[in-house]
């Protein structure tokens, strides 16, 4: 089964009912302002763990809204367990 | 398959030296090919090759293994030429059997507005060297008899850009025919010895922290795919890359022959048909990013319908096995390849969905870049600091899917 995500108006619907929504943090050590705008435009954090993002549901209830999720094992992490 | 390769290549497994001249981290194509070349065409072999697994267990084991020019972008194409090139004469240089076979690829149009992009498309890859021609239905299907040129009624096929030298290889016999020629001329190749820091020498990189101990190295390069931002990280760098995984899968042997590659755009999938004759079809990524090696079945499901459009014949196949790599997507669907501003540290990533074709060039370019100092003009498009300089290489249309 493809990946579901858990809309919380919705339930758990297939990943591609959903836009994802990466959150960019642009690192406070990155002061030059020309690199801030490069780093928002094009660098991820492309993290291999736990992330939180948020999603579109495109599909469905077109809301937005946050999840956590492992990217290593595409687990949905409940908020209780961080 | 590995034990049998290792004893038919008598490979001696040497343990790491304290230090380098150059260090490769990750035994994937890109990384071989790197010291291959390095080794080949520059006579450099103080060299190591780092990996967390076994050799060709990335991508580069696990892809469609097609190999094509056919590009969207000047630079492209005349780069991914060379790779075309280099493939066809590397069984001879390797002395190996890559069972590298020409077959041609098709490119289908199912739509006016898609045969306009088939047509520019021949146009523009002929004129920057490699050889495409826009052909109509008639011989479409006379190169490809299996086609419903009807497209199951939805999807008729109203012309393809054709290909000739689209061709396949087998990816493992190509991973280990690197690794070999490296290895027998000096250069060593570190298996199951993950890199786990970098050793920074002031603002310079200087060398390697491994399983097996601290390794000082005059170059550092990275190339080890989808886990790209990792390492890049560690040198203090954030990369215009993110992963995703991508899927394919084989049916059962399908008792004719099915000669050409055949891919459409507007379908979103890809086919060609294995030396054991079974077939092979890979598709677009699986749109969250993500490290997981899970395949998942409405992937099969959701290429099985839009293939059967096209392919009815593959509704009495059944499909055998399915698999995962992850991919290290760069923004504008090209690669990265060079120099990354801090020095000691080189980058080869943004190969996707699309660099198995690329290994031997990629290879090439890398090792001349670090022998000579120089960036070669084939790679000087692809540098990272295309970014920063409003110079990116939109390519999405063509490296797409494979
Ligand atoms: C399903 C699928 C189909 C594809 N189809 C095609 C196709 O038809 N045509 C095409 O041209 N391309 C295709 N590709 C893309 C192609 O496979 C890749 O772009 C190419 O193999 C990349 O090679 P690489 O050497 O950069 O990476 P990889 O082969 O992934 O090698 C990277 C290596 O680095 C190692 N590594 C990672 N981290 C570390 C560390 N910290 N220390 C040491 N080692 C490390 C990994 O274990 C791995 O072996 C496909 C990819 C997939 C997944
Ligand atoms: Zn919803």
């Amino acid at each position: 089964m493809s990946l579901r995500i858990p809309c919380p108006i919705c339930g758990d619907r297939s990943v591609h009912e959903f836009v994802h929504g990466e959150i960019r943090r642009v690192p406070d050590h990155v002061t030059d302002p020309d690199e801030r705008d490069l780093d928002f435009a094009f660098h991820h954090d492309n993290e291999e763990g736990v992330v939180t993002e948020r999603w579109f549901h495109a599909q469905g209830c077109r809301r937005w809204f946050e999840i956590r999720r492992d990217t290593t094992t595409d687990r949905i992490v409940e908020p209780s367990e961080s | 398959m590995n034990e049998f390769v290792e004893r038919q290549m008598k490979l001696t497994w040497r343990p790491p030296k304290k230090s380098y001249d150059v260090v490769i981290v990750g035994a994937g194509g890109h990384g071989l090919a790197t010291a291959y070349y390095l080794a080949t065409r520059h006579r450099i072999t103080n060299v190591a090759v780092f990996e967390r697994g076994y050799i060709g267990g990335g991508n580069s084991g696990r892809n469609t293994t097609i190999i094509r020019a056919n590009y969207g972008i000047p630079a492209a194409v005349r780069f991914y030429q060379r790779s075309v090139d280099l493939y066809r004469g590397l069984e001879q240089e390797t002395d190996r059997w890559l069972m590298h076979q020409q077959k041609g690829i098709l490119w289908m149009a199912h739509s006016e507005a898609a045969v306009r992009t088939e047509r520019m498309r021949a146009k523009l890859n002929t004129e920057f060297g490699a050889q495409t021609q826009f052909i109509g239905p008639r011989q479409v299907q006379e190169l490809c008899p299996q086609l419903d040129m009807s497209g199951g009624g939805r999807w008729p096929v109203l012309g393809a850009s054709y290909h000739p030298q689209g061709a396949t290889a087998r990816h493992d016999r190509v991973v280990w025919a690197l690794a070999e020629g490296a290895m027998e001329r000096g250069a060593h190749v570190h298996q199951n010895t993950p890199v786990e820091g970098l050793i920074l020498d002031g603002e310079r990189v200087a060398g390697v922290r491994t399983a097996a101990g601290d390794v000082a190295a005059g170059a550092v390069v990275s190339a080890v795919g989808g886990h790209v931002s990792r390492i890049a990280a560690m040198a203090g760098l954030r990369l215009p890359i993110r992963t995703h995984r991508l899927q394919a899968f084989v049916t059962n042997h399908y008792r004719q022959q099915f000669g050409p590659i055949v891919a459409s755009s507007e379908l979103f999938f890809y086919a060609s048909q294995t030396a054991r004759g079974e077939m092979l079809l890979g598709a677009e990524i699986d749109p969250q990013p993500s490290f997981s090696y899970r395949s998942s079945h409405d992937f099969v499901q959701d290429v099985c319908r839009r293939a059967l459009c096209l392919l009815p014949f593959m509704g009495n196949l059944r499909v055998l096995r399915q698999w995962t790599g992850v991919c290290d997507m760069s923004p504008d669907y090209s690669p990265i390849m060079g120099r990354t501003g801090v020095d000691g540290f080189y980058l080869t990533t943004g190969w996707g969905t699309w660099g198995f074709k690329a290994i031997p060039a990629g290879g090439e370019q890398m090792a001349e870049l670090i022998a000579t100092g120089e960036v070669p003009e084939l790679i000087a498009p692809f540098g990272l600091d295309r970014f920063a300089r409003d110079r990116t290489m939109a390519d999405r249309g063509s490296a797409g899917t494979h």
